[in-house]
């Protein structure tokens, strides 16, 4: 046995392939804004790009909160229901009743966490898996909405313009949804890259015994994982009743489908412990993207579903070459024993 | 050289799970500076230790002392925190994360508003394996090290913490030759260090030559510590097993037939490899070994539930072909299985579906099965091996465990087997209905059905089998009569010592 010196410090191939994973949607995005402004030059128009940017925003910040989930070896399906409750709640309470954009995003938020908080509870505690819980939250927070709504709807006369501008209105050409957006992407992504917490996240997802014993407090992070994601739905919310003003118990219903593509598509791997919320947003900048497209493109509509199993199919194909072939080449350079 | 006064006390803890004690009232103390081996039979409650000193389990009674102060490990954080690394058989990395992140995690260096400084991390890392001497590219992804590198990034994980007290599960069971001499080289500088070792193993030249002292545990008690320098080897293996051997075993005296099963050569890298040995009717023979030593692996492979690379098995004459457990069957092989819950029973089914599965074509009538002759061959057979239970249409799953097991062998006796193979038949059962099963083994061999018996209780072993086949490490080393076989012999065989044979 002899002392080694270091080797030289180099990108680790995981690293790169993040990097390429990333990368590989934005190719894909390139072409398809390519090839449809080719056919179509108003794809790339203003109002085409603001529209794009807006669905992106509700949609990205959803798959950012679900990223954070997912990467801890969950999923969280009941978002697209705390939404339409967070939509129709701060709905109803800005019901001709002028009160400041930052308090309705609070509120949003608040019911989320409420939400998040009682899954997170009961996949640690119940010992139930997230799949099956959130799938029951999914329908019992839909059901309440409806409970609550009773056939009634919110419509844009009443709710104050302050509110509804905040929708649409932009600083220096960005809209305030978008801005919010990317606030809430590099937040989250600052988090989980650099700080502790965010670091045990990902460990909890690559091993969920080696966490235990590593003495990581599994409970409080899978919690604040859960809450993240239904605090993130809840604020979505409140940038949907912004956005369209129209609000009934509907609100939202299949979004979780939409989320769970974009951060599968994104590069978050369903097993947790590898992926970042720039991917997952990338996701859902593409998955909206495809949509535009195949109206501007004059593709039939259900054409895009198709379109988004085949993508959710690639991204996973293609994710299973490049771990086996990482796989491959980490066992020919660990073998340095001889 | 090693302080006057312990680092760590473990004083009187016991620790039962159910109505199993596992640990009961045991005390040693650990010395920095010091490697200290622990060992016993499997079972002996060594596990348990490891696990109360991680924080994984807490004493049902008992202190621990750290330094003098009693300590409360409630959680693997309070193990950590404490100054107590546990490396276990199988390291707990996390394969997606770097191994620098691997090392840090919880204690990660901080720059600016307290995000984790990278550079700073990977460099405490590499600093970390210069000191132990090892190339490990801080910056790889955990997932494909060997199992002897994540060993060393484990120690590293150790290291990093100033952990006073590293406490190995035998670390060394899945290392070559070469790996074992480096993590040793690395052990003795913890230990020179001024670290207490805990070192668990079952090859004593391993313990002779890193250890100064052992404790010997034994049906979860203490037996004794003593230093290396005052024991020897045969002591110590007399004070792992000694126990009574009972007139438990009523086997019966029964002239051996034809040879029943044959089995020549089979291997499967890199479980096992050239085992050879026939089985005639009549004669009990047990494959004894140490958990891990690949028995069970062999008789799955036989049954074909498991494949295997090279090698024939024959039953009465016929070769079976590998990966066939229906054609297993046809010749009459019968496989009890090492887990019931799990391989052996389909927990959530009636007893008599259970007892009749094998042979649910034979019972059927055009292709359904009407219940009439299920429940009665079900009822025959429950009623041979005196297995007690409510209804036949209860769930499996009420059953006691003994009772359970007796239900996996009416599922396999029903089939009328002329080879047995029983994979820890007693195990986790109670003594009266042990005493059932071997004397339905033995009578079973004096009817002339050839039996293997796979069991890790030498008291079974010496008092059921004909003949002892002892595997170590994935071969079959030894070959022992009913007249050669004693404790001593087969344990020396198991672990390597075959000075005395």
């Amino acid at each position: 046995m002899t002392a080694v010196g270091l080797p030289a410090p180099r990108r680790s191939s995981l690293d790169v392939v993040l990097r390429a994973r990333e990368l590989g949607i934005v190719l894909a995005l390139a072409v398809l804004v390519a090839v449809t402004t080719i056919s179509n030059p108003r794809f790339l128009s203003g109002q085409s790009i603001r529209d794009i940017l807006l669905n992106t925003a509700i949609l990205a910040v959803l798959a950012v909160g679900q990223a954070v989930v997912v990467i801890t070896r969950n999923i969280d399906l009941s978002v697209g229901s705390v939404l339409g409750l967070s939509a129709f709640t701060v709905g109803t309470l800005l019901q001709n009743n002028n009160l400041p954009v930052i308090l309705a995003l609070l509120v949003g938020a608040g019911v989320g966490v409420v939400c998040g908080a009682l899954n997170g509870v009961l996949v640690r505690y119940g010992n139930v898996p997230a799949l099956v819980v959130t799938l029951g939250t999914l329908y019992v927070v839909r059901g309440v909405t409806y409970f609550w709504a009773g056939g009634s709807q919110i419509n844009a006369d009443e709710l104050p313009s302050g509110f509804l501008n905040f929708g649409n209105a932009t600083l220096i050409g960005i809209p305030y949804l978008v801005l919010l957006a990317v606030l809430v992407l590099v937040v989250t992504g600052v988090v989980l890259r650099s700080y502790r917490m965010g670091r045990e996240l990902y460990a909890m997802g690559s091993s969920p015994q080696a966490a235990r014993l590593a003495g990581i407090p599994v409970a409080r992070r899978t919690i604040g994982a859960f809450v993240v994601s239904g605090g993130l739905a809840g604020l979505a919310g409140v940038l949907f009743a912004a956005r369209f003003g129209t609000i009934d118990a509907a609100a939202g219903t299949g979004y979780e489908l939409n989320v769970v593509a974009a951060v599968v598509v994104g590069g978050v791997a369903v097993f947790g412990g590898s992926g970042s919320v720039w991917g997952a947003a990338l996701g859902a900048l593409l998955l909206t993207t495809i949509g535009s497209a195949l109206a501007v493109l004059e593709i039939n509509q259900f054409w895009q579903q198709a379109i988004v199993g085949a993508l959710i199919l690639l991204a996973i194909g293609a994710d299973r070459l490049v771990a086996a072939r990482v796989a491959a080449s980490l066992k020919k350079r660990g073998s340095h024993v001889s | 050289m090693a302080d006057s006064s312990p680092v760590l006390r473990v004083r009187a803890v016991s620790k039962s799970f159910g109505a199993v004690a596992a640990v009961r009232e045991v005390s040693f103390d650990l010395y920095g500076g010091e490697a200290h081996a622990l060992v016993g039979e499997n079972g002996a409650g060594k596990s348990t230790i490891v696990k109360m000193l991680a924080g994984v389990h807490r004493p049902d009674a008992g202190t621990i002392e750290l330094a003098g102060t009693p300590v409360d490990l409630s959680s693997p954080a309070d193990a950590k925190a404490a100054g107590i690394a546990v490396i276990y058989q199988e390291p707990t990395l996390f394969p997606d994360l770097s191994v620098a992140e691997n090392i840090g995690m919880g204690r990660q260096p901080l720059g600016r508003f307290k995000t984790i400084d990278r550079a700073a991390m990977v460099r405490q890392a590499g600093q970390l394996f210069t000191r132990l001497g090892v190339s490990i590219d801080p910056n790889r992804p955990a997932r494909g090290l060997s199992i002897a590198d994540q060993q060393l990034v484990e120690i590293a994980k150790a290291l990093s913490a100033d952990a006073r007290v590293v406490v190995m599960d035998e670390p060394t069971a899945a290392l070559t030759g070469v790996e074992v001499e480096r993590l040793f080289a690395v052990a003795r500088s913890l230990r020179d260090d001024g670290a207490a070792l805990m070192f668990i193993s079952h090859r004593f030249e391993e313990i002779t030559a890193l250890c100064e002292r052992v404790t010997i545990m034994r049906d979860g008690r203490l037996v004794s510590t003593d230093l290396l320098t005052d024991i020897t080897v045969d002591e110590m293996v007399r004070k792992m097993v000694g126990r009574d051997l009972g007139a438990l075993f009523p086997k019966q005296d029964v002239t051996p037939g034809a040879t029943a099963l044959s089995v020549a050569g089979i291997s499967r890298d890199p479980v096992f490899a050239d085992i050879s040995f026939d089985v005639r009717a009549g004669e009990i023979v047990a494959l004894a070994g140490l958990v891990g030593s690949g028995r069970s692996e062999v008789v799955q492979s036989i049954f074909g539930v498991d494949p295997r690379d090279a090698g024939t098995v024959q039953v009465g004459g016929k070769t079976l072909k590998p990966g066939t457990p229906k054609q297993a069957m046809a010749a009459g092989v019968a496989l009890v299985p090492e887990d019931r819950r799990q391989q052996g029973l389909l927990m959530e089914l009636s007893i008599e579906r259970n007892v009749t599965l094998p042979r649910s074509r034979a019972l059927s009538q055009l292709g359904f099965l009407t219940g009439g002759r299920e429940r009665r061959s079900a009822k025959e057979w429950t009623d041979r091996l005196k297995t007690k239970y409510g209804r036949l249409s209860d769930e499996v799953g009420t059953l006691s465990g003994g009772n359970q097991q007796k239900v996996v062998l009416a599922k396999w006796l029903a089939t009328n087997p002329k080879v047995l193979i029983v994979d820890e038949p007693t195990r986790g059962i109670d003594v009266g209905t042990k005493a059932e099963v071997h004397r339905l083994m033995s009578s079973l061999a004096a009817d002339g059905v050839a039996v293997l018996m796979v069991s890790s209780e030498l008291p079974e072993v010496l008092g059921m089998a004909d003949r002892v086949l002892v595997m170590r490490e994935g071969r079959l080393v030894a070959e022992l009569s009913r007249a050669e076989s004693t404790e001593e012999s087969v344990m020396f065989a198991a672990t390597g010592q075959e000075a005395t044979l």
